[in-house]
């Protein structure tokens, strides 16, 4: 019973190692954040005369 | 060079974003015309107060033009010709400045109006006044132990 | 593994002391500049006057030129030098020499400067705009500094040139290139500055010429003004991409990539001047832009190394078991000042490139040119990441070369200064930013202009600045105490000079990378592309020259 539920765990767990997911999601909030604060200034620069 | 799929997304992604961004601000500025003030013309810098238009600072209305009125400033340390001023609201107005001695700024302040002013080269650029209200200029780039005191008023009055 | 040969542990003493000459002078600007920068928080909060009639200019020209200019080119310098001599082994005594020969002009060409300065016959802030003419001995003085820096640059590259003739075919020490190729952006660079100084602004001064051509030194400083910045940024993703993943126990994401970014910070640093004078009459719009794209391609390499970061930590994470989407930042060392302050910086720069890019927006710069945004941003980008990445590299780097240890007590006396400098910073440079956006100008001492509606709405943010900049004072006072704690008091010891590995030591960095006839000549052609045409319009069409000017 315990053994083949070791065997997967163990497998997720070295896909896990090398996984980049976090370094993927991160770089895409940083984006989200460059372009919600440059439309931000460009609304600004639209706005005014 | 081995670059990860996620980095070639990322990257992909970034420059996609650069491209957008150059792109919008391309097409408003050579396209619909919003360029930042980039007047090529020059003037003797000893002789702006002898030099046409800058011999009448103030608001002008003028025939003919795409716009319908000019405003002109004379810049020097540490004050503006003139010191304050009416524009009616709705106008379209050419906002033509220069300097009679070193650097300024001209910043109308919550607007798009700011641009350098260089001894020897004429500065303008041109917009529609839409909204009322007082506007403060200031000068923005430093030119000496006065550049703080060194302002003028433009007032968006409806007429 | 290949590049042990010549890669010495510990930094040559004879070496060390360069390196921390440099150092002292670094920090002594970081005092005096530091207390100029709380005086002028305090003065633009309106609640404060300066005492014995000193003026505010005067002040804000001590300030730009002491952090500008001195404290960033000498720490740089002696990071440099102390790098090279650690991974690509220690400078010949020819070297050296030149090393300090270099060092001690640039310390003359300060102090004339300064003097000058102190004497009020310069107060002309740190970018010195003709037509306000400064006294001749404060323009000599920079051309020394630059001149200086010149032949101090040549000792690091001396030392590299010497470490590819002994390896023949092998690409050099990661942090070696990296210092290599900011030295030579650097010289390139000032080349322009260089050339406004001594050409224009010097005879000018002298009154051997009487005017000047205002707008070809402004383009001049220009060329030399943005790879100025990039000049202070690259030694910090020296320490980002190349020590950082040592001192977490993890691996360089990638030794080639990380090579990559730096040669094309080089290519696309210089070609871009004009996007600090869109608003500038007498330049031609459209070459406006085409250096406003030249000036986006620079992002490129920080986008990538915002990458190479996340995953030298992820990786680092995952393989002490951490899970999920982010668990591994909870096993980064958030308890070793040499992570965390470089760290906060790093942090810093998330808000500081975003303002870069509309900065560089073409016509969006109306919207915040010279206003105090302007201010607010290089506070994060110079003031906040690459400053707090310096004091976390000077954290082990000094007990490092003066052979002692930081202790716990410093270690953890340095991560309270460093969240103190970024409470500050957050107030300070966010009150900047917000106020810039309704058009507060920078480089401006306290006034009402008249009692202005819209300035008196100002004047809280000009508070809240006053508050951060008082707090970020204290984060100097801490830096300080710690400098000097490391530099003469601490335990002797050993402390290491941490240099990171690659994570795919099979993956040999391309030897192109050490081309370096092909990436000069690819940096000049973009200049040449750049440049001549709107160079020589702006000659061509040239108005009447200017006098000088003194209006202080
Ligand atoms: C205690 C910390 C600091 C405080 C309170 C402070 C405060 C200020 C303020 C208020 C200004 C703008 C004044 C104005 O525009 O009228 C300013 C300008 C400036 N600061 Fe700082 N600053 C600090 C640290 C730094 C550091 C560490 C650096 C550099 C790495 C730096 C570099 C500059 C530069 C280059 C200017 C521009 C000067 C000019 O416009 O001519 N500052 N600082
Ligand atoms: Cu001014
Ligand atoms: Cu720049």
């Amino acid at each position: 019973m315990a053994k083949p539920e070791l065997k997967t765990n163990q497998k997720t767990q070295v896909e896990d190692r090398s996984s980049l997911k976090g370094t993927l999601a991160s770089v895409f909030l940083l984006g989200l954040f460059i372009i919600v604060s440059w439309v931000s200034v460009y609304y600004l620069f639209v706005d005014r005369f | 060079m081995h670059m990860h799929k996620f980095e070639k997304i990322w990257l992909t992604f970034g420059i996609g974003c650069l491209v957008v961004f150059l792109t919008v601000v391309g097409v408003s500025a050579f396209y619909l015309g919003n360029k930042p003030a980039s007047c090529l013309t020059t003037i003797d810098p000893e002789k702006v107060t002898q030099t046409k238009p800058f011999d009448k600072p103030g608001l002008h209305k003028v025939e003919g033009k795409e716009w319908d009125y000019e405003l002109v400033f004379v810049a020097s340390a540490f004050s503006y010709q003139p010191a304050q001023v009416e524009v009616p609201l709705g106008a379209k107005v050419k906002v033509i400045a220069t300097t009679t001695d070193v650097v300024h700024g001209l910043e109308v302040a919550g607007t798009n109006i700011n641009m350098m002013l260089e001894p020897g080269y004429i500065n303008e650029y041109t917009t529609t006044f839409d909204k009322a209200g007082e506007y403060l200029i200031v000068c923005n780039e430093y030119c000496g132990t006065g550049h703080h005191l060194m302002f003028s008023k433009i007032e968006v009055v409806e007429k | 593994m290949i590049n042990v040969t010549a890669a010495k542990i510990k930094v040559d003493p004879r070496d060390a002391k360069l390196s921390m000459a440099h150092f002292f002078v670094a920090f002594t600007a970081l005092a005096l500049g530091g207390l100029m920068g709380l005086l002028q928080t305090l003065v633009r909060s309106g609640k404060f006057e300066l005492p014995f009639g000193i003026g505010y200019y005067q002040v804000l020209t001590v300030h730009g030129v002491l952090m500008g200019l001195v404290l960033t080119t000498f720490f740089i310098m002696g990071f440099q030098y102390a790098a090279v001599s650690r991974t690509a082994g220690t400078h010949s005594n020819a070297a050296r020499r030149t090393g300090w020969i270099g060092f001690w002009l640039m310390t003359i060409g300060t102090l004339m400067s300064a003097t000058m300065v102190l004497l009020n016959e310069a107060t002309v802030l740190y970018t010195f705009y003709a037509p306000l003419q400064a006294h001749w001995i404060f323009y000599l003085g920079l051309t020394f500094v630059v001149i200086g820096s010149w032949i101090d640059g040549a000792a690091q590259i001396m030392t590299y040139a010497k470490w590819r003739k002994n390896n023949p075919g092998q690409p050099s020490p990661l942090l070696s290139f990296m210092a290599v190729i900011n030295t030579v952006m650097w010289i390139v660079a000032t080349l322009g500055v260089a050339a406004t100084v001594l050409f224009q602004l010097l005879p000018w001064s002298l009154g051997l010429v009487e005017t000047v051509d205002v707008l070809v030194s402004r383009t001049l400083f220009w060329y030399f003004g943005h790879p100025l910045v990039y000049f202070w940024l690259l030694p910090a993703y020296m320490c980002w991409y190349a020590i950082i993943p040592k001192i977490i126990g993890g691996k360089i994401f990638s030794d080639s990539l990380a090579r990559l970014s730096f040669i094309l910070f080089l290519l696309f640093s210089i070609p871009v001047g004009f996007h600090h004078q869109l608003t500038e009459p007498g330049i031609d719009p459209v070459w406006k832009f085409i250096q406003v794209i030249l000036t986006f391609m620079v992002v490129i390499p920080s986008l990538m190394t915002a990458f190479s970061l996340f995953a030298t930590f992820e990786r680092y994470g995952r393989s002490k078991g951490a899970t999920g989407l982010f668990g591994w930042l909870k096993v980064l060392p958030w308890n070793d000042a040499r992570f965390i302050v470089p760290f906060i910086g790093m942090v810093s720069f998330i808000p500081a490139g975003a303002g870069g890019i509309i900065n560089a927006s073409n016509q969006m710069d109306q919207v915040v040119h010279n206003t105090i945004w302007v201010t607010g941003h290089f506070h994060l980008t110079a003031a906040t990441s690459v400053v707090l990445t310096f004091f976390g590299i000077s954290y082990w780097l000094v007990p490092h070369l003066t052979g002692r240890k930081l202790t716990k007590a410093m270690n953890k006396l340095g991560i309270i200064q460093a969240w103190v400098w970024f409470i500050g910073m957050a107030f300070m440079s966010g009150a900047m930013h917000f106020q810039g956006l309704l058009g507060g100008p920078r480089r401006s001492s306290f006034s009402t202009y008249g009692n202005s509606q819209q300035a008196l709405e100002w004047i809280p943010y000009q508070i809240a600045q006053a508050v951060g900049g008082t707090i970020l004072f204290l984060g100097i006072i801490l830096v300080l105490i710690i400098f000097i704690n490391l530099a003469f008091f601490a335990p002797k010891g050993e402390e290491e000079f941490p240099v990171g590995e690659a994570e795919n030591l099979s993956e040999k960095a391309p030897m192109v990378f050490e081309n370096w006839k092909l990436w000069l000549g690819i940096t000049a052609a973009l200049i040449l592309f750049a440049y001549t045409v709107p160079f020589i319009d702006i000659i061509q069409n040239a108005p009447p020259g200017s006098k000088g000017f003194k209006t202080w």
